[in-house]
């Protein structure tokens, strides 16, 4: 396990002290009996880590394997450990594609960035605004001229911005 | 934790193995190896020597890390460190001898033979460790007992085969085997731990990382072990530890910029650019700061502690005509009475070469400070300009992706506070918005012609009230000359402050006036902004010539009146003296005892100067903070609370909330700072002044700001460096520098009070310190240096060092220009490659696999159990021909051939279950550090 995440036996087990703490009824202390436990949605986006976070039920969906955003506590480590600070910048870029991509068909079109963007700034942009900005985010990244943002086009714009790596992390 | 105590379970399995080992033989494998002999020849032998030793020695290299991943575990699972030892030992011995071996039979044909035999076996033990995998997963998650014993079972047949089968290989392992070992352990050693960092499911990469490790488990102690782990454990820690220390650190640096946090608050309703001058006043607290540290330290200590109390000296009394009032309010606020006599000003201090038990040499340091002040100021500012042009320049990946950025990193992920949270949103969208502004400003396509026109006409209007206001200074200061002569009783009020109502009157119009015609250019606000700024400046430094003028005259006027006093009291002295000895009879005349209060003194100018600029600070700071009072927040407690009963909407309509006036702030500021250093070398208690002042506006004008302002109409980025602010601070500083500089030089000091009284000049204190103090062979130094034979070839070298910086600089702009188009160039290349090949298709396929899968069942998985046996079959022979790449490319084929790869070479010499280990293996980056603590932000 530790191998899989960039976390510490340590860190894992506190980790597992939180997943635990979520749904103290529903999360068993002992794996011994490997049991099927996913936390829904709703319990994991109530810690305070993400609580904040506006984008908070995107990053829990993007995660989960059935896209509902229900956790097994393999993924929920999955999680952290991607947002932690040791994640490689192309992992993190990666999941960050995912996380903003809102109607989850690999690429990033204009309706994903008005949900970005409308979540960013809490919808006190107007709408020509926001359309100008969409239309202007799309212009610059887009490489290959399809009007929507695809994995490349995303990484080649997120490899350099210098700021990503600094707030695209969870310390927990 | 299903695989850490899996790994428990293994533990003993591996011991029980270990037992086994040397009495175990396993027949099957002989009988196999026997038929399979002699099938091959030795032709690949030679080459496979030399990556051999290549690969030892790289071997040697990776030895270390296993050691040093071992060290991190070892805190951890202290329980399992015994076992480990214990196979670690046998491994070790085991593997020399192998390797021994290998090298002294080169010649022995067997060994490639053993190699196409081992496959077989590997196959056949490849499968068994899969299903055995399986069966214990199985077996651990289901919890039934039989199962997991037939696991174990398997376990100790397996170990006992290939450890068996080691036994034997020590003869006959070649280097090619090993090479081909090594590589392919070198590889999952590279997969477990690059594994973290593939964007998998996290059950897929628990499979890969179990087969990997089992992998490496079973071959690695055949391979090469290493010196110096000790060393690189050591070292891989203190690396940690350094950028553990390194962040916090960085943290507590951050923590320790004051006021980061209001102004972080402020810029995220205003924007950057009102946020600019809260820094900009910042930056100048500090260097306050550390000008009231030279003053303080350097001249009003020593002589508090040191020099002669108050009441000892004339210059340190209040004038007996003067004590009655001394105390009053009115008079200490006009800075008179006990003020004008204290440490706060020139005259307060004495003209003792030395004072003290340190022989302090107290008129010296004065004159130092007051000119290192200066020289002081001019160096950060100009340094802070320097580095601001530093960090402007390389912005050459700017506005790239400006609005991509912003979109998609600019929330930080770190913040779990709510008002935190809030302040994040309000500032993004500020952001947001400074952006659009920029951008429509780009986008903005408008006849030029008439632009133009317009921008012409308006800075010739500008001109024009400029040129006005400042023919109106002149002639009002003309005036005002005009009445000084004439006698006070026969002007009327008006023309008695003619010129200081001209002045405020000129700062009330001018600068809307200026805004007015500025809306006809129609320029960016941030450009606007500069101009604005420039114009006032322009009409500013009317204000600062006339005050000036007053006070030169003062000084005049009072140097007059001292010379006239200082004759009147040598003639006192004299008649004293001759009355003295005439009536004595003697020559040693006492000095006259007159108490302190009662000398007669002169005019004492500097100080005069010193309290004129006191005041006016003063006068300023009360204006300043009036109008916050008056102009923001009582407006806004009318505009807010009288909404409800009014005619027309407040709010919206034409009182509303104040804007945040920057330029006119900004240039507050730094007229305020013009009027410190001209006032410092009067009024050393001046800088302290400030340093409240400053402290005390940045609470009262962000608490402003925050309660009773609204942005901007068109919030505006600030430009990243505000070199403008500093480019006008520097021009002020050099106007300040003028006229102290001048009286330094030209006009002679009070004779009766001050540090540099009885002196011809004030810079006389360092000639006389040169000739008295300091050794001759320096003296004449000195006066060859300041011989002007010296000087023009001096000033003649830094022309030309001036040149030649310049065309430098010249030269690397140039190359700067040539190398951002070579970069633009390189873009657009990469943009059309990047359109013509599909290069990340490997990446587009592992996001495929992350698409939610609504069945539940991880496709990896499924393949790895349904496919593999049939694959590892066909493929296991060739297997260390596709090795290379395989690694990094890390899907779909690629997961069978690994699998075929663990499997392929079932004799390692030792036999290590794959569980205890399970962490061990940790890949060479620093791995977590323990203890973080959260952070909002």
């Amino acid at each position: 396990m530790q191998d899989c995440t960039f976390f510490t036996r340590k860190e894992i087990l506190r980790l597992h002290g939180r997943y635990h703490e979520l749904a103290p009824h529903l999360v068993p202390m002992d794996y011994t009996n490997d049991p099927e436990c996913k936390l829904p949605l709703a319990l994991i986006v109530n810690m305070p880590e993400l609580k904040e976070n506006p984008f908070r039920n995107r990053i829990v969906e993007s995660f989960s394997e059935d896209g509902m955003g229900n956790l097994s506590f393999n993924e929920f480590v999955d999680m952290f450990s991607v947002l932690s600070e040791m994640a490689p910048r192309e992992l993190k870029a990666i999941y960050a594609f995912k996380i903003y991509d809102f109607n989850v068909d690999n690429y990033l079109c204009k309706e994903d960035l008005e949900k970005t963007l409308n979540k960013l700034t809490k919808e006190e942009l107007t709408p020509e605004e926001v359309e100008l900005v969409c239309e202007k985010s799309i212009e610059e990244a887009d490489l290959d001229g399809d009007n929507k943002l695809s994995f490349a086009d995303f990484e080649n714009m997120i490899t350099r911005a210098p700021d990503f790596l600094s707030t695209f992390h969870i310390r927990i | 934790m299903p695989p850490k105590k899996k790994s428990h379970a293994a533990v003993e399995v591996d011991d029980v193995g270990m037992e086994v080992d040397a009495v175990s033989e396993d027949d099957s494998e002989e009988e196999a190896r026997r038929k399979t002999k002699n099938r091959r020849a030795k032709a690949q032998r030679k080459p496979k020597r030399v990556s051999d030793d290549e690969e030892e020695e790289e071997e040697e290299d990776e030895a270390p890390k296993r050691k040093a991943r071992k060290k991190k575990r070892k805190p951890q699972d202290s329980d399992e460190e015994e076992d480990e030892e214990d196979n670690r030992s046998v491994k070790s011995k085991s593997s020399k001898a192998s390797r021994k071996k290998a090298a002294k039979e080169e010649s022995d044909e067997e060994s490639e033979d053993d190699k196409k035999k081992k496959k077989n076996g590997g196959k056949a033990v490849s499968k068994k460790g899969k299903e055995e995998q399986n069966d214990k997963k199985k077996g651990n998650a289901k919890g039934s007992g039989g199962k997991n014993k037939g696991g174990e079972k398997d376990k100790k047949k397996k170990n006992g085969n290939s450890s068996s089968s080691s036994d034997d290989d020590e003869e006959s392992m070649s280097e090619g085997e090993m090479a081909a070992l090594k590589e392919e352990v070198e590889e999952k050693k590279k997969l477990i731990a690059t594994l973290r960092n593939k964007p998998w499911r996290m059950q897929r990469r628990l499979i890969q990382l179990k087969e990997a490790q089992e992998f490496v488990e079973k071959f690695e102690g055949a391979l090469g072990k290493g010196k110096g782990r000790k060393w690189y454990a050591y070292k891989v820690m203190m690396t940690k530890k350094l950028i553990k220390f390194k962040r916090d650190f960085e943290n507590f640096k951050t923590a320790c910029i004051p006021w980061e946090r209001k102004i972080k608050e402020v810029e995220s309703h205003f924007g950057s650019s009102v946020a600019s001058y809260f820094i900009f006043l910042r930056w100048m607290y500090g260097l306050n700061l550390v000008l009231f540290g030279f003053m303080f330290g350097l001249v009003v200590l020593p002589e508090i502690l040191m020099g002669l109390p108050y009441g000892s000296l004339p210059r340190k009394t209040v004038p007996r005509e003067e004590q009655a009032t001394a105390m009053d309010y009115a008079v200490l606020f006009d800075f008179n009475g006990y003020c004008k006599y204290s440490f706060l000003f020139y005259g307060f201090y004495n003209s003792d070469r030395m004072i003290g038990v340190l022989k302090f040499r107290l008129p010296l340091s004065y004159l130092l400070v007051g000119v290192g002040i200066f020289g002081y100021s001019l160096m950060v500012v100009i340094r802070t300009m320097a580095r601001n042009a530093n960090e402007g320049g390389d912005g050459a990946e700017e506005g790239q992706f400006t609005f991509s950025w912003k979109m998609f990193t600019s929330w930080d992920y770190l913040i779990g506070n709510p008002e935190t949270a809030d302040n994040k949103y309000a500032s993004i969208t500020t952001s947001f918005k400074e952006s659009i502004v920029d951008e429509q400003e780009n986008q903005k396509d408008e006849n030029i012609h008439l632009r133009r026109f317009l921008r012409v006409l308006a800075n010739f209007l500008i001109l024009c009230s400029l040129g006005g206001s400042g023919f109106l200074i002149y002639f009002v200061v003309k005036r005002s000359q005009d009445f000084a002569e004439r006698d006070n009783d026969e002007l009327s009020w008006f023309e008695k402050n003619e010129v200081e109502f001209v002045m405020s009157l000129l700062g009330l119009v001018c600068p809307p006036l200026f805004e007015t015609i500025a809306e006809l250019e129609d320029y960016h606000p941030r450009i606007a902004l500069k101009w604005q700024l420039g114009r006032i400046f322009a009409l500013f430094l009317g204000n600062l010539y006339t005050f000036l003028f007053a006070l030169f005259d003062e000084v005049t006027a009072k140097l007059e009146k001292e010379k006239s006093i200082k004759n009147e009291t040598i003639w006192a002295l004299n008649a004293y003296y001759a009355n003295y000895s005439s009536f004595y009879n003697t020559t040693d005349v006492p000095p006259p005892d007159v108490h302190p209060a009662d000398v007669i003194r002169g005019p004492c100018w500097e100080t005069g100067v010193g309290i004129e600029f006191v005041k006016l600070i003063v006068s300023d700071m009360q204006v300043t903070y009036l109008t916050i009072l008056i102009g923001d927040f009582v407006r806004a407690v009318i505009v807010r609370f009288l909404n409800y009963c009014w005619c027309w909407d407040l709010e919206a309509g034409f009182p509303s909330y104040g804007e945040f006036d920057i330029s006119g702030n900004v240039l507050g500021l730094i007229f305020n700072q013009g009027m410190i250093w001209m006032g410092a070398f009067y009024a050393p208690g001046l800088v302290g002044l400030n340093v409240l002042r400053l402290l005390t506006s940045m609470y009262y004008q962000c608490w402003a700001v925050m309660s009773c302002n609204v942005p901007h109409e068109r919030v505006f980025k600030a430009s990243r460096s505000n070199n403008f602010y500093m480019g006008l601070l520097l021009l002020v500083l050099f106007l300040s520098l003028l006229p102290v500089v001048y009286t330094i030089m030209t006009l002679p000091p009070s004779f009766d009070c001050g540090p540099f009284s009885g002196q011809e000049k004030m810079y006389d204190v360092v000639m006389e310190t040169i000739e008295n103090d300091l050794p001759s062979f320096i003296g004449n130094i000195f006066t060859y240096a300041t011989n002007p034979g010296l000087i023009m070839p001096a000033v003649l070298l830094m022309v030309l060092a001036i040149y030649y910086l310049n065309a430098v600089s010249k030269g690397y702009q140039q190359a700067n220009l040539d190398l951002k188009r070579k970069m633009q160039m390189a873009r657009d290349e990469e943009k059309n490659r990047r359109n013509n090949k599909d290069s990340t298709n490997q990446v587009m396929k592992d996001l495929e696999a992350l698409l939610p899968n609504k069945s539940l069942i991880p496709p990896p998985t499924e393949e790895d159990e349904l496919e593999v046996p049939d694959v590892v079959v066909e493929k296991s022979s060739k297997s260390p021909k596709i090795k290379p790449g395989a690694v990094a490319n890390g899907k779909g084929v690629n997961l069978q051939k690994e699998v075929s790869l663990a499997a392929s070479n079932p004799r390692g010499p030792v036999t290590r279950a794959p569980g205890p280990r399970g962490g061990n293996a940790r890949g060479p980056q620093p791995g977590p550090e323990k203890g973080r603590g959260r952070s909002a932000r």
